[in-house]
């Protein structure tokens, strides 16, 4: 699509720590309005994914991607990053009989990954969320917030924790995770029962 | 003198040693002490001075209510004020310094503010300062300041890190002494996940000291073996130093952790903020002991009976050799029987019942301890300890019937459930007559969301004082917690418990009963805050009938400690003095938190790099590195200018204007914001927002447009392009994206919610780099990919192509004035294209360019700036911008409003350009004057000045106002004066100075 590579807010940088913080690669997204119980939509985001739908406040991921439910009437679509801009148009001729909408948002997000058995402990410092095991099983997409700024939070299992945030914020986000996640500072909550 | 005692101390460790500095002298001390207990251990008595009278304090507590031993505690960026000697674990290196003293806490002159106590009552400085007014700001107020306070604020930037922790449990119990521990087991037991706290470094509260059989077992060794239990239980957490700092609607709590105040050269935080959400919360923080008020029990060495103990059997140490206990209830005598058995002399006690206690005086009596009745003290002598005690009856004048020589009082004056987390968030109190407290009226708890109890209490802070009352209470609200949060709870055997029975207290709460004035106005209510008896009783003659205002009038209870032992002893004299029963009068306001927390802890993480998100674009790393200048615009921060070495921001900024319109500049234009607005109804839905029409608006053209609230008000503008059939990109002012996006969004769900529309904030999906000046299309076409000529790319119109190679929307539009392409990128190609720019435009001079420059050009061209021009009172007509609101449309937002009489009144003030007569730069903000004062004395006012700058385009400075009818007043000169003293004079005119016909934007 391009001559020149694009390239992720902070470059990839990481932290080791309390967890493992690592900015992810280049991410596709793309943002799907409309009413999730339209067979297009359903189409739109299953087709390019191969995931199923995902059910209120959950993600699903598939073969060639994830879908995560954001609203009543949103849906977020993860795909490769190359594949999310010339993704859209399809996606929109496909819901083109109904009311809904596609939009690439691949680049105005950051995303990062924290690994490690203290990471929900990590996050529950910065949002307040129920991150806990019964608060955020694996499968669960959380939006909330990361002290002051707006993120979505999900695990993909125990100890892997993925974090979407703006990426004008991606240098505050990571600095967020690297205080919290600074040596000496784990909380040592018990194992939840 | 206080001294340590060779077999007692069960939390020291003798075998390691710790050194301190208290006031500068070096002092040992054990691990497991506290401060407190390692400055009596040295025999400090004397540890600071009081807040008004100065009068020399000593402990008289040995936890969290102590209100004398207050410390400035470390030095440089680790210097903390007010510090709590009983609550500060010792560690080696510790340095300590008293405050309120000066030269030092020995030879103190502010002490003689003492012997001016008659003269200086409750209400003091209010009555005396008020006149002459003059006096109150020159000389009042400095010497008020001079003398009053406590410690020093610190100077340096805090040393430690802080941090904020979430956690969700099913029941938080607060307080790890003996009820707290059952409560938590009992929850536990039914299978909730349990959060235990306790605020200070052991489990157990007071039962190991005040003793008690559990179970067969000694209270604690019941409590490790309880402690060991729960410990095992995989859905307990327990947790040490950790306060319930305040209880809060819905189950929100907010705990303190101190985790590195006892070992501070240990990593990671110093304090955690615990944010938590509890399904449901039991309070088990157990009671506080009264003191006596009598004549003197200020006086280092008279302290509270239950600290003396706590003293004695916890660290090993007692204020005094000889001891003299006074009390009205059977607790005294605990304390009595341990000093006894530890070898230390107790003179006397004084019981102020007549017919004396229950099962311990008789142990007491069998000990050997001479119990007098229905006596208390009448006053006690000594300055910085305690010298004489006189004895008198407890209902006398306080005549003395004897006085003894002893070096310590220990006082009881009996127990208040600390209610105050129950009270936080709404739970109400009930008066117990028998016991003489306030204790939680279990039929008006703090709700939660269903409308059932949420708080719930345990042990002492029920009421119960005996230990089998105090555990079968915990018990059952530990099981009726977990019932709450949903579980169920198991019956259990109950526990045998073991304690002597005890005779009931006698309310007392002035000794002696009839004590004359010179007696009252030397017993202490508020130790900190130096109110007295007399205090109290004089804010009640002078009408003070609320126990609130008598509190504000007397500052009793106002201190750091927040009146937890004068509280209740206060507001009982309150109702003696107005005759009113003390129910009737009630408490003031319990409030968060339970006791002073940090500032850090309040902040948590946010500081220093992180105190505030700040939004950076793509381009914003690019920027730094040339040495931008940066200022805030919302959270982003864009560049004012981006100055050359050895170049002002003043030159910078006039450079980049000079060059942009002499050959070509770049701006990052990428905060601006971008809202895709889709849908059938998308046009008719920016027909509402816009004034003018944008359905009419072609695919691949651009409109200007303006927003206004519904109130008429202009609110932001800016340039929208339809991009197909169905889909319009509004770009919005930087600081309105998310505003304008809400907008929309409440529209769109609230009143217009069938209208088939979506919006979606792409904002920080593109850079958006602005290529403005002459030669912008000459550096455009040398990178190649798009044909932009005038024919391809009109003005107002958009076009999608690769420039270098990269994909881009470029949008023919200008805020400058000059010939100018706003190219949109996407963000991860943002930085890529601007630097591909910068290469190719060296040879035709491309410079970057701030705001302040955009601002220049724009104010040249007479274009308006949201936020500038605009302030909320506004409207578009006001800046001749009647060009943009359609005529022909039925209605938008604020065009109702708009035709209201006043938005049409001929006398608004309008826009026009303003040029001063001399060339200079008119002050912004400044204001032209007319004829004549208003009705408040002010000048009359007929204008001002919204935008002012030099411009080095045409060489003076130059601005824009709004005027009194000021279109039709062109050539007129106004005057406004500055700040400066001096009067600026300025010529109306057009506020268009450069280009009005759009010759070169148009090329």
């Amino acid at each position: 699509m391009s001559d020149v590579k694009s390239v992720t807010a902070l470059g990839g940088k990481s932290f080791g720590g309390l967890v493992r913080v690592a900015e992810a690669p280049l991410q596709g997204m793309i943002t799907v309005r409309g009413d999730l119980g339209l067979a297009s939509v359903k189409e739109a985001a299953t087709g390019l994914t191969k995931a199923e739908m995902p059910a209120t406040g959950r993600i699903e991921t598939g073969a060639e991607g994830a879908i995560a439910w954001m609203s009543p009437d949103e849906l977020l679509v993860l795909c490769a990053y190359a594949d999310a801009a010339p993704s859209v148009p399809k996606m929109e001729d496909t819901m083109a009989k109904d009311f809904a909408s596609a939009a690439d948002v691949s680049d105005a997000r950051a995303m990062f990954r924290l690994e490690g058995a203290l990471s929900r402990e990590v996050l529950a410092k910065l949002s307040p969320a129920d991150l806990s095991v019964e608060g955020c099983a694996v499968g669960q997409m959380r939006r909330t917030r990361l002290a002051q700024v707006p993120a979505a939070i999900w695990f993909t299992d125990d100890e892997t924790a993925s974090v979407i945030c703006f990426r004008s914020v991606a240098d505050y986000v990571f600095a967020l995770l690297k205080t919290a996640a600074q040596p000496g500072s784990a909380v040592g909550l018990a194992p939840a029962g | 003198m206080s001294y340590r005692l060779q077999d007692r101390g069960r939390l020291i460790d003798r075998s390691d040693k710790i050194t301190f500095t208290f006031d500068g002298k070096t002092l040992d001390g054990f691990a497991g002490d506290t401060l407190a207990s390692a400055l009596l251990a040295n025999n400090q008595m004397l540890v600071g001075r009081s807040f008004k009278y100065h009068r020399p304090r000593g402990i008289v507590a040995s936890g969290a209510e102590e209100p004398n031993a207050l410390v400035n505690l470390g030095h440089g960026a680790r210097m903390e004020p007010n510090q709590r000697a009983t609550t500060t674990e010792l560690f080696d290196g510790l340095t300590a310094v008293s405050q309120n003293r000066w030269p030092s806490l020995d030879h103190d002159i502010g002490a003689v503010n003492a012997h001016l106590s008659r003269f200086l009552p409750a209400g003091f400085y209010y009555k005396t300062f008020l006149y002459p007014r003059a006096f109150w700001k020159s000389v009042y107020e400095p010497f008020i300041r001079q003398s009053a306070g406590l410690g020093r604020a610190p100077e340096e930037k805090d040393a430690d890190t802080y941090e904020h922790f979430n956690t969700h449990t099913d029941v938080l119990v607060i307080g790890g002494g003996v009820a707290g521990l059952t409560a938590a087991k009992a929850a536990a037991d039914a299978g909730a996940k349990v959060l235990l706290f306790e605020q200070t470094a052991v489990w157990g509260g007071r039962s190991p000291v005040d003793g008690g059989i559990i179970d067969g077992l000694a209270a604690s060794a019941w409590v490790d073996r309880t402690v060991a239990e729960l410990e095992a239980m995989p859905n307990v957490t327990l947790r040490l130093r950790a306060m319930g700092a305040g209880v809060y609607d819905h189950g929100y709590v907010l705990g303190y952790e101190r985790l590195t105040d006892h070992t501070p050269d240990k990593d990671g935080p110093r304090h955690r903020l615990w944010r938590i959400r509890a399904k449901q919360i039991v309070t088990a923080t157990g009671a506080i002991e009264r003191p006596l008020a009598f004549a003197g029990n200020d006086v280092p060495g008279v302290m509270l009976a239950s600290a003396v103990r706590d003293f004695q059997e916890n660290w090993g140490v007692v204020p005094g050799k000889r001891m003299v206990v006074a009390t009205n209830n059977d607790d005294g005598y605990r304390t009595a029987l341990l000093l006894n058995a530890a070898g230390v002399e107790v003179l006397r006690i004084l019981d102020a019942r007549e017919g004396g206690g229950g099962e311990l005086m008789g142990e007491a009596r069998n000990a050997g301890i001479r119990v007098d009745c229905g006596r208390g003290i009448g006053k006690v002598s000594g300055g910085k300890r305690v010298k004489h005690i006189q004895i008198c009856m407890t209902n006398g004048t306080g005549g003395a019937m004897e006085e003894i020589a002893c070096d310590g009082v220990a006082m009881s004056g009996g127990w208040s459930p600390a209610v105050h987390l129950w009270s936080h968030t709404g739970g109400k109190l009930l008066w117990d007559e028998a016991q003489a407290h306030f204790l939680p009226d279990f039929s008006r708890p703090p709700t939660g969301a269903d409308g059932q109890a949420m708080v719930r209490t345990a042990g002492s802070t029920s009421g119960p004082m005996e230990l089998a009352a105090v555990i079968q209470d915990a018990r059952s609200a530990g099981a009726d917690a977990a019932n709450g949060a949903g579980f169920k709870a198991k019956t259990s055997k109950r526990p045998s418990v073991e304690t002597a029975t005890e005779a009931p207290m006698l309310p007392v709460w002035q000794m002696p009963g009839r004590a004359d004035y010179h007696l009252k106005s030397k017993s202490w209510l508020d130790f900190q805050n130096d109110v007295k008896v007399t205090d109290v009783e004089l804010a009640a003659r002078e009408g003070f009938e609320s126990v609130e205002h008598t509190k504000r009038y007397t500052t009793l209870g106002m201190a750091t400690d927040q009146g937890k032992l004068s509280n209740i002893n206060g507001l009982a004299v309150l109702a003696n003095a107005l005759g009113k029963p003390i129910p009737q009068v009630g408490t003031t306001t319990f409030r968060p938190p339970y006791t002073p927390i940090s500032m850090g802890a309040i902040a948590g993480e946010a500081r220093g790099e992180i105190f505030q998100p700040v939004r950076k674009t793509p381009i914003h790393g690019w920027l730094d590195a040339q040495g931008a200048d940066w200022e805030p615009v919302g959270h982003w921060r864009r560049p004012y200018a981006i100055p050359q070495k050895g170049e002002s921001v003043h030159d910078a900024v006039m450079r980049e204007v000079t060059n942009t319109r002499e050959n070509v500049g770049l701006l990052d234009a990428s905060t601006l914001g971008k809202l895709l607005v889709k849908g059938p109804d998308a046009g008719r839905f920016l027909d509402m927002l816009y004034t003018n029409m944008m359905s009419n608006l072609k695919p691949r053209r651009c409109r200007y447009g303006l927003m206004c609230s519904e109130n008429g008000f202009l609110t932001d503008d800016g340039v929208v392009a339809r991009i197909s059939q169905e889909s319009w990109l509004c770009h919005t002012t930087t600081g309105g994206a998310d505003r304008i996006h809400a907008h929309m969004e409440e529209w769109l769900q609230t009143e217009w919610w069938n209208w088939k529309v979506h919006v979606v904030n792409v904002t920080e999906q593109y850079a958006q780099i602005a290529v403005v000046g002459p030669k912008a299309r000459t550096l455009l076409e040398a990178l190649g990919g798009m044909d932009l000529s005038a024919d391809a790319l009109p003005f107002m119109a958009w076009a999608d192509g690769k420039i270098a190679g990269i994909p881009v929307r470029v949008y023919r539009i200008s805020f400058s004035g000059e010939l100018s392409f706003e190219i949109s990128v996407r963000a991860g190609q943002g930085l890529a294209l601007w630097e591909k720019l910068m290469e190719a435009g060296k040879v035709y001079g491309v410079m970057p360019y701030g705001t302040e420059a955009l601002h220049i050009m724009r104010a040249e061209k007479g274009f308006i700036m949201i936020g500038d021009e605009t302030d909320g009172t506004v409207i578009p007509q006001d800046l001749g911008l009647d060009w943009a609101i359609s005529k022909k449309k039925e209605d938008y937002i604020g065009k109702r409003a708009q035709a209201r009489a006043h938005m049409m009144d001929p006398d608004r003030w309008k826009l026009v350009g303003l040029q001063t007569l001399d060339g200079s730069v008119l002050p912004d903000g400044a204001y032209a004057v007319g004829e004549g004062i208003n009705a408040n004395g002010q000048r009359i006012t007929q204008g001002r000045v919204t935008s002012s700058y030099h411009s080095p385009t045409l060489g003076c400075g130059i601005a824009m106002g709004l005027v009194h009818r000021g279109p039709d007043r062109m050539g007129e000169v106004l005057e406004f004066p500055g700040t400066d003293e001096k009067t600026y004079r300025a010529r109306i005119v057009s506020p268009v100075f450069y280009d009005p016909e759009g010759e070169k934007q148009n090329v």
